[in-house]
């Protein structure tokens, strides 16, 4: 399939279709390929395409989309979801972008100990979909083992409110903000990131303080709500293994159980839950309250 | 510090839209409805002015409780600025308890202009819930608080 | 930093009994940019303004907080006085300390503290204004009134006499109201149709003024100054131009079983009709649902009639779009269902009629030419029973929490108009209290008792029932505290009323708010009671409360005053606290587009210069005109791109933080 990418790849740069590649190639250990722009022939060569190919592809197409002519870019399915995103925010377009949809077999991740597993999103993968290609390569294999991917947050909204305050500062204590989670995540594309700005008063550089330890993770979950495709990129690239997804997939749970069933980017024209309401159905706040 | 010999007075900030709660509260004030002095009114155009960083703003700034007043989903001046406020504020304030904060420290209520019983109802029980509650620990910054 | 000058108000004992001024001022001068503080016991008044205005000069000002009563009221006073002493209006910030403060706190200390903490919000806040500038808008000279009924004509009357184009439009094939129903008026019993035809007339030959009856208001867009509104003209299957009132085709039409509307549906009109003999324009309308050519394709026969061949089959509704520069409600109002009040028989018994039925009962030009007479029987009845409040001051859920106010004045006229006719009927009126606030209207109501003997019993009626021959009245007489008895003949309900259901959607259209009864909100209740919170929008007669024919037309004149004053000025000043996007931040991804209100909000390809790099991006424009300043764009924006002038992230931030230090 590798081959059949690169082929491809060469084929399209070659004839002037498109201006460049935007695929994975080797990083310094075999299990990290990283994202990489290729601009000749000969370069894709070190394209690569494995189950290690983890890093979503969609962000890196904003900074593509400002460059001259076409890109190449390949996308796993879930990837597919945030370039409907992007598209609906205008930070990519369509027409500068020539999709490949490649098969995906369920991104693998290695362990402390050194063993190969499946990657969290890909367990509870339910994006097995392209929702947008030119073309596509390759098979997908379900990789699915649980059918609720709520159901770790149903199990911290089940602690009381105490544990759940500990088992937080348990998790958000170990942020060290290297902000990889901000930088990876393809929602979060802003010009410039409120907490690097002095515009607002609300640069905030380091956690000093535990209260900016979750400040910054409520305004990240906050800022990506309706807008985040649950990619997963996030937890993925955390350095301290906090468990981030389990922020952005409560903000899912509850437009889903309150809004109606929403996926960010499913299409690229539907708005996003917090830019709609519905007059006569939506819950008010206080519903917080009620379900105990 | 002797918080603990110290009588426990909350400190609530409470945005309010210009046309429908702030005027609500300017009627209780006519009508002379006491509420606890505790609660502070920020004037804000609409209730979906509220931006939800301000409310983390008043919580690490050392607010024992925010609570948000708007026009009632329909009466909005503005038609749909409240329809917004509602779904957002939900989210933030579902998101805060997921967090383990507690939740009686953020509340929402739809106070017209004429409903100025309701203000004055809403607040005296939203500062006696702060008072049960007692001082905000959970999202607090050490470094904004007072000895 | 900014110069700010503080300035603490009394209110007389208002403010200073609860909290103390002196320490205010005091504790204000050493806040960060304070430069002059002061206490005058009437800030408000022409020398405290004064005061402000030389403080303003003498310390070199640049920002003012007022310390005083909500903004709601003296925000506008102080910012002209700023405006006079040469001051941005928009460097003024008011810290409520009567409302929010002394009038709910009884502690001295706890007041104080409470005063100064919203003072130091309010300078803080002021620190980070800046000037703003409102944008002119041109006005379109004319103004567009929603109803026709008295309060409808009369506003138009007025502006149009003041040499501006009003259109009028109306839902009903005429304009009149409900005025025009009525018989006589209270409280001195003189026609309604007698005064109210001529204006009516007066309105239709105006130069100014345009009537579009049988239409409605299908959309607005635009604001104070420049509204477009779509007006709906529905078919009315005549052709206005060629039909010359003759009304053959009505006597003529073979389909004459449709209720009158008119006559509340105690008589029955032909298919093609005008509502009443006055009616204004007196050109019919077919009823497509009752009308034979309309239902069965055959019939035809109005065509046949009609010389000057006006009968148009084929018409369709017609779209008009007109601009205006103002828009008056005069919507009106309906009796309540009476669905949920099964005790008084209503549904049941032709027998208990509800008051509006009554003026037609008794109106000369009604069903029955004016002759009192059952409508089961068509016996004339020995005894007439009134009912007072059916669904008005009623805080059950099915009825209407407020006091209808015309029907204590309208029974009395019942009473009387049937004891001059009849002076032998006995008359009964069961009432909670007498309302009789108004000129010559206590006098009135006593003639009814005294004079002509009507009897009012304090009471509520718990049951009628209807057993053929007489109607029985089961009721408590309160001022004897017994359960009684009463038979009668016939049982008029003096029902509330409520705004026109269309009311609602009117008022949405226009942005407008109502209050929880529908009834159109005021901007003050007491200082701006004809001017709706949405700027351009006023109000006129019932739409806005419960009121009576004079008071109405008083409310019209009122209202037309209002617009006329907007219509003389050749432009607008928009609120300058409008949006404001930073181009630099700004993602280009089109939510704030997605929650604004007003369409305020578009897009367009820019070279921004950022930090010496150029490049085109998309970024958001904001119609400062369009923009009303909800700040629902700024919340939603994702990269805080969008701020709001005059409420901005900075400025709210500082007032929290002033709030918790």
């Amino acid at each position: 399939m590798q081959e059949r990418m690169r082929i491809r790849a060469k084929e399209l740069l070659t004839s002037g279709a498109v201006q460049r590649v935007l695929g994975w190639k080797k990083g310094d250990f075999p299990y990290n390929p990283e994202p990489a722009f290729f601009t000749a022939e000969h370069e894709l060569d070190d394209l690569v395409y494995d189950r290690f190919c983890a890093a979503n592809l969609s962000g890196y197409m904003v900074e593509a989309n400002k460059q001259d002519g076409k890109t190449l870019v390949f996308l796993k399915p879930c990837d597919t979801y945030s370039f409907n995103q992007l598209t609906k925010e205008n930070r990519v377009s369509r027409d500068k972008a020539w999709i490949i949809g490649v098969g995906c077999e369920g991104n693998a991740e290695v362990d402390e100990m050194q063993e190969i597993g499946l990657l969290e999103r890909c367990k509870v993968c339910t994006k097995t979909e392209h929702k947008v290609f030119d073309e596509l390569i390759g098979e997908d294999i379900q990789t699915r083992e649980k059918e609720d991917r709520f159901e770790q947050v149903s199990d911290v909204e089940k602690m009381s409110p105490d544990e759940r305050f500990g088992f937080w500062q348990n998790q958000l204590s170990r942020c060290i903000r290297c902000n990889a989670c901000r930088n990876v995540c393809p929602a979060c594309n802003c010009k410039k990131c409120v907490f690097d700005s002095g515009k607002y008063d609300t640069e905030q550089k380091a956690n000093v303080t535990s209260f900016e330890e979750q400040m910054f993770h409520i305004i990240r979950a906050y800022h990506v709500a309706g807008r985040c495709t649950d990619c997963g990129e996030c937890s993925r690239v955390c350095p301290q293994a906090i468990d981030l997804h389990l922020l952005n997939r409560k903000m899912i749970k509850d437009i889903n159980e309150l809004y109606g069933e929403f996926q960010a980017g499913d299409d690229a024209e539907t708005p996003g839950p917090l830019t709609d309401y519905d007059a006569d159905t939506d819950a008010d706040p206080s519903v917080v309250y009620e379900r105990g | 510090m002797s918080v603990a010999n110290k009588e426990f007075k909350p400190l609530i900030v409470a945005f309010c839209c210009n046309w429908c709660s702030y005027a609500g509260a300017d009627l209780a004030g006519t009508s002379r409805l006491a509420y606890p002095a505790e609660v502070k009114i920020i004037k804000v155009p609409c209730s979906c002015r509220v931006n939800p960083l301000f409310a983390l703003r008043a919580f690490q700034k050392g607010a024992d409780g925010v609570i948000i007043c708007g026009c009632h989903p329909g009466d909005c001046h503005y038609s749909t600025g409240n329809y917004y406020t509602r779904r957002r504020i939900t989210l933030l304030y579902s998101l805060l308890d997921y967090l383990g904060i507690e939740k009686g420290r953020t509340h929402l209520e739809w106070v017209s202009a004429a409903e100025g019983t309701k203000f004055a109802a809403t607040m005296n029980k939203f500062v006696e819930t702060i008072h049960e509650l007692g001082e905000n620990v959970r999202l607090e910054d050490l470094r904004c608080k007072s000895e | 930093m900014q110069r700010i000058g503080v300035f603490v108000c009394h209110c007389g004992t208002n403010i200073a009994g609860t909290v103390d001024v002196a320490e205010i001022v005091e504790m204000a001068k050493p806040e960060p940019g304070v430069v002059h503080a002061a206490e005058y016991p009437y800030m408000c008044s022409e020398a405290g303004q004064n005061m402000i205005i030389n403080a303003v000069k003498e310390h070199n000002l640049s920002g003012v907080v007022i310390c005083s009563c909500s903004p709601r009221m003296h925000e506008a006073t102080f910012r002209k006085a700023a405006e006079k002493a040469g001051l941005n209006p928009y460097m003024v910030e008011i810290a409520n300390i009567r409302e929010h403060c002394s009038w709910i706190h009884k502690d001295k200390a706890e007041a104080t503290q409470k005063a100064l903490t919203l003072t130091r919000a309010a300078i803080a806040k002021v620190q980070l204004n800046s000037p703003l500038f409102p944008d002119e808008s041109p006005v379109t000279k004319r103004a567009l009134v929603i109803g026709g009924g008295i309060a409808g004509i009369q506003t138009a009357l007025d502006i149009a006499d003041a040499g501006f184009e009003v259109d009028i439009v109306e839902s009903t094939p005429s304009i009149g109201g409900k005025m025009a129903q009525l018989d006589k008026t209270f409280p001195t019993l003189d026609c309604a149709a007698c005064i109210l035809t001529p204006k009516m007339v007066d309105a239709s030959a105006h130069e100014n003024i345009t009537l579009y009856t049988y239409s409605q208001v299908d959309k607005v867009e635009g604001f104070v100054g420049d509204f477009t509104v779509t007006i709906r003209k529905k078919a009315r299957s005549v052709d206005f131009e060629k039909c010359t009132g003759c009304g053959a085709c009505s006597e003529k039409c073979p389909s004459k079983k449709s209720p009158s509307e008119f006559d509340q549906g105690l008589c029955t009109r032909p298919a093609i009709y005008t509502p009443f003999a006055q009616a204004v324009p007196n050109v019919p309308v077919i009823d497509r649902e009752a009308c034979l050519k309309f239902k069965t394709g055959k019939c035809g026969l109005c065509e046949t009639v009609c010389a000057p061949k006006a009968i148009n089959f084929e018409q369709e509704d017609e779209l008009v779009e007109r601009k205006y520069g103002a828009v008056v409600m005069a919507t009106g109002y309906e009796p309540v269902s009476l669905d949920k009040f099964g005790e008084y028989s209503y549904d049941s018994s032709p027998d208990v009629i509800t008051s509006l039925e009554f003026e037609r009962l008794t109106n000369a030009a009604g069903p029955t030419g004016g002759a009192l007479t059952r409508l089961s029987d068509k016996r004339k009845p020995k005894s007439v029973t009134f009912i007072q409040c059916v669904g008005s001051r009623d805080v059950t859920q099915r009825g209407k929490a407020y006091c209808s106010k015309i029907c204590c004045m309208y029974t009395a006229k019942h009473a009387m108009l049937i004891k001059e006719k009849y002076p032998d009927i006995e008359v009964n009126i069961f009432y909670i209290d007498v309302r009789t606030p108004g000129k010559a209207f206590d006098e009135f109501y006593r003639r009814a008792e005294d004079e002509y003997g009507v009897r009012y019993i304090k009471g509520q009626v718990g049951k009628v029932i209807d057993n053929g021959d007489h109607l029985q009245i089961q009721a408590v007489d309160m001022l004897d505290n017994k359960k009684m008895e009463l038979q009668t003949d016939m049982v008029v309900l003096a029902t509330a009323i409520e705004p026109v259901e269309s009311a609602k959607s009117i008022a949405t259209m226009l942005t407008a708010s109502i209050d929880t009864n529908n009834f159109m909100t005021e901007a003050h209740p007491k200082l701006r009671p004809v001017e709706s919170p949405t700027a351009g929008v006023f109000l006129s007669g019932v739409c806005q409360g419960p009121k009576d024919i004079p008071e109405t037309v008083a409310q019209a004149g009122a209202a037309a005053a209002k617009v006329i004053g907007l219509l003389v000025k050749d432009k607008l000043m928009s609120n300058p606290c409008t949006a404001k996007p930073d181009e630099l931040y700004c993602n280009g991804c089109s939510v704030c587009e997605n929650v604004c209100p007003y369409g305020a909000i578009s897009y367009e390809d820019c070279e921004v210069n950022d930090h010496g790099v150029r490049e085109v991006r998309r970024v958001a424009q904001v119609n400062k005109a369009l923009c009303q300043g909800c700040g629902a764009c700024a919340v939603t924006c994702p990269s805080g791109a969008m701020d709001l002038q005059g409420f901005s992230n900075r400025q709210i931030q500082a007032e929290v933080d002033a709030i918790c230090r």
